[in-house]
Parts: C-alpha cells; structure tokens; sequence
C-alpha cells in the first residue's frame, strides 16, 4: 500500500492505495466521485478523461499513485459553487451535445483543455481534438458545434478580462 | 396560480410546444456528473461478482476445479453449473416456427462451453480486485470439438455441430409469399418466365451483411439487493419490465418478489434489449449469499457476450421489364444466430421479411429464411433489427437493377415507388403503409444535394482518370417501426403484446407526474413527453415530470425498442391526458354552475363557450383535492390510466444521397457529403429528432466503412476490444446536411412517425452504393461491408487483374 494525496476540485484527498490501482477507481471508488465513469479497458474510449495539472488525460491510464500530489479537475467541479454551469456545459446543453450522457464526462474534461490549447480552433481541428473520446449517441455532430461554439464564448471571455 | 389568459405569461409560452426545439431538461445532471449509473452504487455489505469465460469457441468441459479460488482471500463463494441446481434455462420470446429448436442455455454453462465467453463460473468476493484474481485460480480443462463459424458452412451436411443434440445447425426455417398472402403472383414462376423473355432482365445477388456490435459506451452493469421486501435490482437496461416477468418465468423468483429497476442507462440501441445471463446469476447469488451484489462488465467481456447483430447472407432475385419496371422479388436468407438465443434472436430476420419490398411496387414476392447455430456469441436486435438488412438487400438490387438496364439510379427508383395518391398502400409483404410522399423528399434531397452538378463533377474525374473517383450513393427508403399491434406479434408468435402504458396524475399543486413504461437512454422521454402533456393539458412545461425506468412506480410497460417510445408510449400518455380532462370536465361544470357539454377546454381552461370566464385544470385539481365541494359520485382524483395497442405499424421514410471519394491507390473512402430529407410525420422536439437522425447516420455509416465483428477459423474473437473494433471518433464522420418533409401519419392522433432507427437503416446501402459507383468504370461491382481501405484496393486491384487477364485471353 501507498500513501497518496489527490487534491480533486478543490478538495484534498489522503488514502492509502494499493499500487495496481488505476487513478480512476481511486476517483471513483475510494473519493466516491462517480462523475467520472469506465467505458472501456484499452484506454480507447476516453470516457474517464479528467484534467491532471491542467492536462486531459484518460484516468484508466494512470496509476493513482502516479498522481500523488496532483491537482485533478473532473466534472463534478466544472459549474459554479452557485450550480451555473460552466460555459463548456452550457454549450453542449444549448447544442445538443449529448444524448445518454455517459461519454459526456469525459468530452467535457478534454474539450476545456482542447480549447485551452487551441482557442481558435477550426471545425476539422475540433474533430481532431476529440478523436480519444467515443460517442455512440450523437454522431459528434452536436458535440462539435458545442465546442465551436464555447471556444467563441472561452474567447470572448478571455478578452473581456 | 398562472392561467393561460393571464397576460403576464410571455406570447413565447402559449405557443404549442409540439414543435419546438425545447433544450432537454435531461441534460444538467449529464453535464455535472451527477447521474446514478449502476456501477456508481454501492450498498452497505455489498460484494463484487466476475465471472470465468470460455476462452475456446466449442468444447465439453472435462474438470472444473474451484477449490484454490475459493480459499483465496476476499473470497465469498465460487460457482459452477452443478452448482446452481436452481437456476432456470434462459428464455427466448420469439418462437418463429413449428421446427425451432432452441438449444439449453442457462446462466452457468453445464458441461459445454459453444463460443468464446461463454460463462463456466462465477466469483463473489469482497472487492472486484479480490474477484478478478480468484478466476485465475478455477482449473478448468477443456476437451476442444470441432468449430463453425460460417453461417453457410454451418448449413452443410457433415458440418461440426454446435449442438450435437439437436442432430442440425438449424435452428428454424420461416417464409413468406405473396401467393399465400393473397398479396401479389407467384414469384418464382414469375422470374422462370423472365429469364427466358427477351423484354424483361434478371438480377441475381448474393449480399453479405457484416456482424457488427451495438457497442453503447456504458458497459452493462447490476446491483442486486436481496434485503427488502421486494428484490430490487437495478440494471443497465433498456427493458426492465421484460427483465421482470422473464426473470420470474424462468428463475426461482416470483413476481411480486422482484422490483427491476433501469436507472440512468447509458446508450442501448438494441444492445441492452436483452434478458441477460449476468443478470439471472447476480440475483441467483445475491439470493444465496443474502448480500447485495454487484457485478460490471468489461468493455472485453461486452464485446465478447453481448449480443452482436446483422451477420446475414443474402441471396436475391430482382425481376424487372426493360423500362425498369419490377415484376418479382425473391429472397434466400441464411441468418445467423450464433449459438444461442435470446429473447428476440430468431425473430429479427423475420421482421425483415416484411420489409425487403422497400418503397416499390413488388407485384410478387416470395422471402425464405434459414436460421443457422455456429460458434459465435448469439446476435440479436441493433438498431434497426431486420429492417436494415432487408434495406441493404433491396437498395443494393435497386442499383444493380439500374446498372443492368443503363438507368440512372434515382430514375429506376421513381419508376416504381408508390406514388403518394396510393397510400394507404397493402404491400406483397402483407403491410400496409399508411401514408407517404416520396417524390417530394427525394426532389428535395436532391436539390440540397445538387446532385446534376456532382454527376458532371463525376464524369470529368473519371474522363481525367482522376486518382480520386467521386461516387454518388442513393437510398429511398421505408422503415417498419414502433412496435406493434398486438394482434399481429401474436401472429407472429412473439411472446409479448406490443401495447404501452401510461398513467397521468394530476397533484394538488396543480403539477403532474407521467408515468409510462417506456425508458429513456439517451432518447430525451422527459423532454419530449412533457412536451405532449404541456400541450393535452394546456399547463406549463415546467410543472410536468416524468416517472418511468422501474416496475415499482411505472408498474407497466413494454419498454423501449423498434422506436416505440413516442408513437406507441407518447400514444399512451396522450389517451391518459385525455382521460384527466374527461374527469375534470363535470368538476369544472359545477364549479362554473354550467352543463358540462356547454363547456370547451382551451389552453388548460375550462370556460362556457362564448365567454371568457373559466377554471383552469391546474384550479380544478386543487378544488378535487380538498374535495369540499364535489359533484356526488365523482372519486376526488385527476389520474388517469391509458394503455394503447397500435392499430399498425409506423412506417418513416426517406431518401439518403451520399458523396464518397474513393481513394483508388489506397483504397480510403472518405463520405464528402451526406443529405438526407426524412418524413417522420408531425416533429415533437426538432432537436431530438436531429439527434436521433445524426446518431443513427454514424452507426449507419460505420456498418458500411468501418465496423465488423471477426472471428479466426477456430472461433477465436479477433475483433475483441475497441481497439481492434473500429467504433468512429469524430474525425471519422462528417457534418451531415438534413431536412425533412411531413406527410402525418394516419395511424395515431398526434401524426407522428418514428425516428430513431432510420440512420442505421438508410445509410449503409447509401454509403456502399456511392463506394460501387465510384468503382464500377475500374470493373469492381461488389465489396463487402465494411469496405475497409484494404477491401477497396484489393478489390480494384482484382477488377484490373481481370480485365488484363481478359485482354490476354482475347
């Protein structure tokens, strides 16, 4: 057993883990923080992404305690303490970004770092950025037309700082 | 309390809110992670299942030692077959013929295992951890048989047999004819006489359908909590009511003993239709163990036993005069059904029996199936069951038909549809079709598509011997939808009414809970359901919820498949909804001191008509609440029952263009453009239905570009993870251009069609269409789906090897 601490939205987590722990059943199982969700076991569907330092990165490819000492960003912290949702969930709820939901997680978490990293992005760098993250409701369609249409929102805001 | 007159209501809120594009109120807790998936839930004293598959395709089980696994720590229980004396044999509900054989099949294998994941044991331990490790410890030997995997094959004398008992691979035969039907001429006297007519053609096919996989991203998950009064279990699936009564006709559990409950389920379609074995044996150790347990599959272990579907040959005869005029229609269908069956298993070919006429004209037609047993993992419903199969048969032909007779495909296609003055229209198939236009969805497909302008683009790529050959792919389509009159399932012999239930309960507040038993994965049910209630009872949208997902609240259902939601489900809550203003209505007239024929009902108010006085419903409610001042006789509640049994099927149509470039030195298919224009009849939610009709056009595409279920020889699963599966990403797919035409449908009050498995249906023939008709100048007239990359240039580069050899010879 190891000894790690997570700091997850905010919030700073210590547990002892076994070292063949993957970092998203800590999340899940030990932190109960079951926004993030398994859809697969080759790292193929990108279900778990959450955000490492600032980094999206699938959480069932990372030991936990490789993130000792990490600060994770997940769904769960995305909308404001007050519930207003955080432009990037408002985005694919006015575009039809999701329809079952369970990939959704995960595409939120990499499309706010994508467009960290590419404010500007085209449609075909928007597909692109997402191709880690399985749909199988939408087609992508909605859920590329949310993130085009936050990294306007993301950019705005930026310059209205 | 707002009333509709009230004019500080927004002019935006008396709208109808049939039509609108209402965002979904499903969205924020998908959006914030605060959805209650199965796997997200933990019960006090709960412990972990995982189960022992086969790793050989067929074979008798010689010893099967769990001593080791069970003395291994965290470990509660191990279980074998002979361990479990009382579980049942799992169920089918489509028996399709007298001469159906259905093969043993129980949640724990006894002494055989007949594909690869085929269940041998199951490990209950205090972790999954604990669990996973323990199945390395079970011994078991295996005496390997001899293997099938090819649907034909299997067909053959002296073919290895899955299940040597039965003596056959096959599992059923099934026909249909428009001779006995009463429908139409004897087809096969009909193509026997055009062979030999110089005026009429004969088009001969043999069409494979690939095995794909539904692949919803949510791996199937259980809880059972055997500690209450009634065992709950919650499932991820999109059938709780069949969950229910087939897990009481078949396991030892009553009825009444067991609450199944679907609570967010993620992604289905057709893929969590299913009365699963992992579901029986998580209740059968629950119940033993008197803990609450879980189990979770992995995406290895879905792709393994979760039912895989499609997997067809079909062999076709298309008979036609020379103006393109089809006079026969004949089909061979061999399907097969891996080694077991499901619940719907032998009945999914049979649905596409009804429905490989299409959109024509078919004057005679005659369709035989052959179910056959192999040593692959059982297939059942995908989106679509049947339907895009039979699709895929008839719009291949159509084109093939064109090519034969010089015509352009969209010509050979208008020269026999129905045309919109026959509807209602009784098919040689035995159905009938109750309303459509199709000249007026595809005159505006091809518009938006500009197709004139992609056909000279084509001729000048092919006339440069462009590198790069533009392909236009066309499918004119019918889909048989919203599952069923009961009458007809019952002549089918499906186990099962095709009726759906709802109840609407009015609250002293004046809100309302609907209840109905259809579920939602993904579909928005609680949007759109609202939607219809805001309107029947003329109350805002925002004081309807939905109740639906578990037999303790939504006591009755038939569930959600076959895109039965809104025209079966949304029928029953529209009948229940009128029920409430029916027993509001004499309440109101002695509240107004009027007759209550006297008295209209408008925007969710009663008044006298003529005047502008009146009660709302929503004042009504609370007045029968407080039941002070009553009529005599009247019960003080507004709830209402309805369950609705369709009169017929749904039958949405459309036409699908797609443009494809094919890449003819590597082979690569890129989709350029994709139109389609589709009559649903009347729109509920156009958001949804753009949803609906983008996810079915992905999973449609990726049948035809990209997905494909393969086994080895021995029946080892090579395509086993998503890895290996190709399941599209974004990049994958297009920007797709829609639109839609209305023709209501005449079978339901509100008019509406279905929606949801139309994609998966219309745009494999389409995609593979445009990929042939890119080719076909290089000689290439056939490619199996999915057409890979190394499909497409081995098959232009056999085109070419024949065509040298041919100059040679000559």
């Amino acid at each position: 057993m190891a000894r790690i601490t997570v700091n997850v939205d905010g919030m700073n987590f210590t547990h002892e883990v076994e070292p063949r722990t993957l970092l998203v059943h800590h999340l899940r199982e030990t932190l109960g923080k079951t926004g993030t969700v398994v859809g697969c076991d080759t790292s193929n569907c990108g279900a778990c992404t959450v955000l490492v330092d600032g980094e999206s990165i699938k959480s069932c490819s990372v030991l936990a305690v490789q993130a000792d000492g990490a600060e994770i960003e997940t769904v769960e912290g995305l909308a404001a303490a007050d519930g207003t949702l955080h432009p990037v969930q408002q985005a694919f709820h006015e575009h039809h970004g999701l329809q079952c939901g369970y990939c959704t997680p995960g595409m939120l978490m990499r499309s706010v770092c994508f467009v960290r990293e590419n404010p500007e992005p085209t449609e075909d760098e928007v597909r692109e950025g997402l191709k880690g993250n399985m749909c199988r409701c939408t087609g992508y369609q909605g859920i590329v037309s949310a993130v085009m249409a936050y990294s306007q929102t993301a950019g705005e805001q930026e310059a209205g700082r | 309390m707002t009333t509709t007159s009230d004019p500080t209501v927004a002019e935006d809120e008396q709208r109808p809110e049939i039509g609108r594009a209402r965002l979904r109120r499903e969205d924020e807790r998908a959006l914030t992670g605060r959805t209650r998936w199965t796997d997200d839930m933990t019960l006090p004293g709960m412990v972990h299942l995982s189960v022992l598959r086969s790793p050989v395709a067929h074979a008798t089980i010689t010893s099967l030692d769990t001593a080791e696994a069970a003395r291994a720590h965290g470990v509660v229980g191990v279980w074998t077959g002979e361990d479990l004396p009382e579980q049942g044999a799992m169920p089918t509900a489509w028996t399709v013929s007298d001469d159906m054989k259905t093969p043993p099949y129980f949640p724990l294998s006894v002494g055989a295992v007949k594909h690869v994941g085929d269940i041998v044991a199951v490990v209950a331990a205090t972790s999954k951890e604990a669990a996973e490790d323990a199945l390395e410890l079970i011994d078991v030997d295996y005496d390997e048989l001899p293997v099938v995997v090819d649907p034909l094959a299997a067909k053959q004398e002296g073919s290895p047999l899955v299940h040597p008992d039965l003596g056959t691979n096959v599992c059923a035969t099934w026909g249909l004819d428009s001779v006995t039907l009463g429908t139409g001429g004897d087809a096969a006297a009909v193509i026997r006489e055009a062979e030999s007519d110089p005026d009429q053609v004969v088009v001969r096919r043999t069409l494979r359908q690939n095995r794909i996989t539904p692949a919803y991203i949510e791996p199937r998950s259980i809880v059972v909590d055997p500690n209450a009064e009634q065992v709950t279990m919650w499932s991820a699936t999109q059938v709780p009511h069949i969950v229910r009564i087939l897990m009481s006709m078949t396991q030892p559990i009553a009825e009444h003993e067991l609450r199944v409950v679907a609570p967010d389920v993620g992604g289905g379609f057709g893929g969590k239709l299913q009365f699963t074995r992992e579901e029986a044996l998580v209740l059968l150790v629950a119940r033993r163990l008197r803990l609450p347990c879980k189990y979770t599959e992995t995406r290895s272990e879905s792709m393994q036993s979760s039912h895989h579907a499609r997997d067809q040959v079909q062999e076709l005869t298309l008979a036609a005069k020379r103006d393109g005029t089809i006079t026969a229609l004949d089909v061979d269908l061999t399907a097969d059904m891996g080694a077991y069956l499901g619940i719907l298993t032998a009945g999914i070919p049979l649905l596409g029996g009804f429905m490989f006429n299409g959109i024509y004209r078919v004057p005679a037609y005659s369709f035989h199936c052959t179910d056959v047993f192999t040593n692959k993992t059982m297939t059942d419903a995908y989106r679509g069951a049947g339907k895009p199969e039979a699709t895929f048969g008839i719009e291949r032909m159509m084109d093939e038909l064109a090519v034969e007779l010089d015509l352009d495909p969209i010509e050979v296609r208008r020269r026999n549809w129905i045309r919109a003055e026959e509807f209602p229209y009784a098919t040689a198939a035995g159905l009938t079709y109750d309303s459509g236009n199709y000249d007026q969805a595809t005159d505006k497909a091809l518009a938006m598509f500009r197709y004139d302008e992609l056909r000279a683009e084509q001729q000048r790529r092919r006339e440069a011997k462009d590198p790069v050959q533009l392909g236009i792919g066309v499918c004119t389509f019918v889909e048989l939808s919203g599952l069923a009159p009961s009458r007809v399932l019952g002549g089918l012999n499906y186990g099962s009414g095709g009726w759906e239930h709802s109840t609407v309960r009015m609250l002293p507040t004046g809100k309302v809970e609907v209840v109905v038993g259809t579920t939602s994965h993904g579909q928005g049910h609680a949007t759109a359901f609202s939607q219809i209630v805001a309107d029947e009872l003329g109350i805002p949208f925002d004081d309807i919820i939905l109740i639906s997902g578990d037999t303790a609240s939504s006591h009755k259902g038939m569930d959600t498949y076959g895109s039965r939601s809104l025209v079966v489900g949304g029928m029953a809550i529209v009948g229940a909804a009128r029920k409430v203003v029916e027993k509001a209505r004499p309440i109101a007239a002695h509240l107004l001191e009027a007759s209550a024929d006297d008295l209209e009902f408008v925007g969710g108010k009663f008044s006298v008509k003529g005047t502008t006085s009146g009660v709302t419903i929503q004042e009504i409610m609370l007045s029968t609440w407080l039941a002070h001042d009553l009529p005599d006789g009247l019960e003080p509640n507004l709830d209402a029952d309805f369950t609705f049994d369709p009169e017929n099927f749904s039958y949405p149509t459309g036409t699908h263009l797609a443009a494809v470039e094919v890449d003819t030195q590597t082979g690569r298919v890129r989709v350029r453009d994709y139109v389609c224009v589709q009559d649903v009849g009347v729109i509920v939610n156009p958001m949804i239905v753009d949803g609906q009709v983008h996810g079915g056009l992905t999973q449609g595409i990726a049948q035809a570009l990209y997905e494909e279920i393969q086994y080895s020889d021995e029946g080892q699963l090579t395509s086993g993870t998503l890895a290996d599966y190709l399941v599209p990403a974004a990049p994958d797919v297009l920007r797709y251009r829609t639109d839609t035409t209305v023709t209501e449908a005449t079978t339901n009050t509100l008019g509406v069609k279905a929606v949801g498995e139309t994609g998966t249906t219309a745009a494999p023939p389409a995609i593979v269409n445009g990929v042939l008709d890119a080719l076909r100048p290089l000689g290439v007239t056939d490619i199996t789906m999915p057409c890979t990359p190394l499909k497409v240039w081995t098959a232009i580069h056999e085109a070419s090897a024949r065509a040298t050899e041919g100059q040679v010879t000559a």
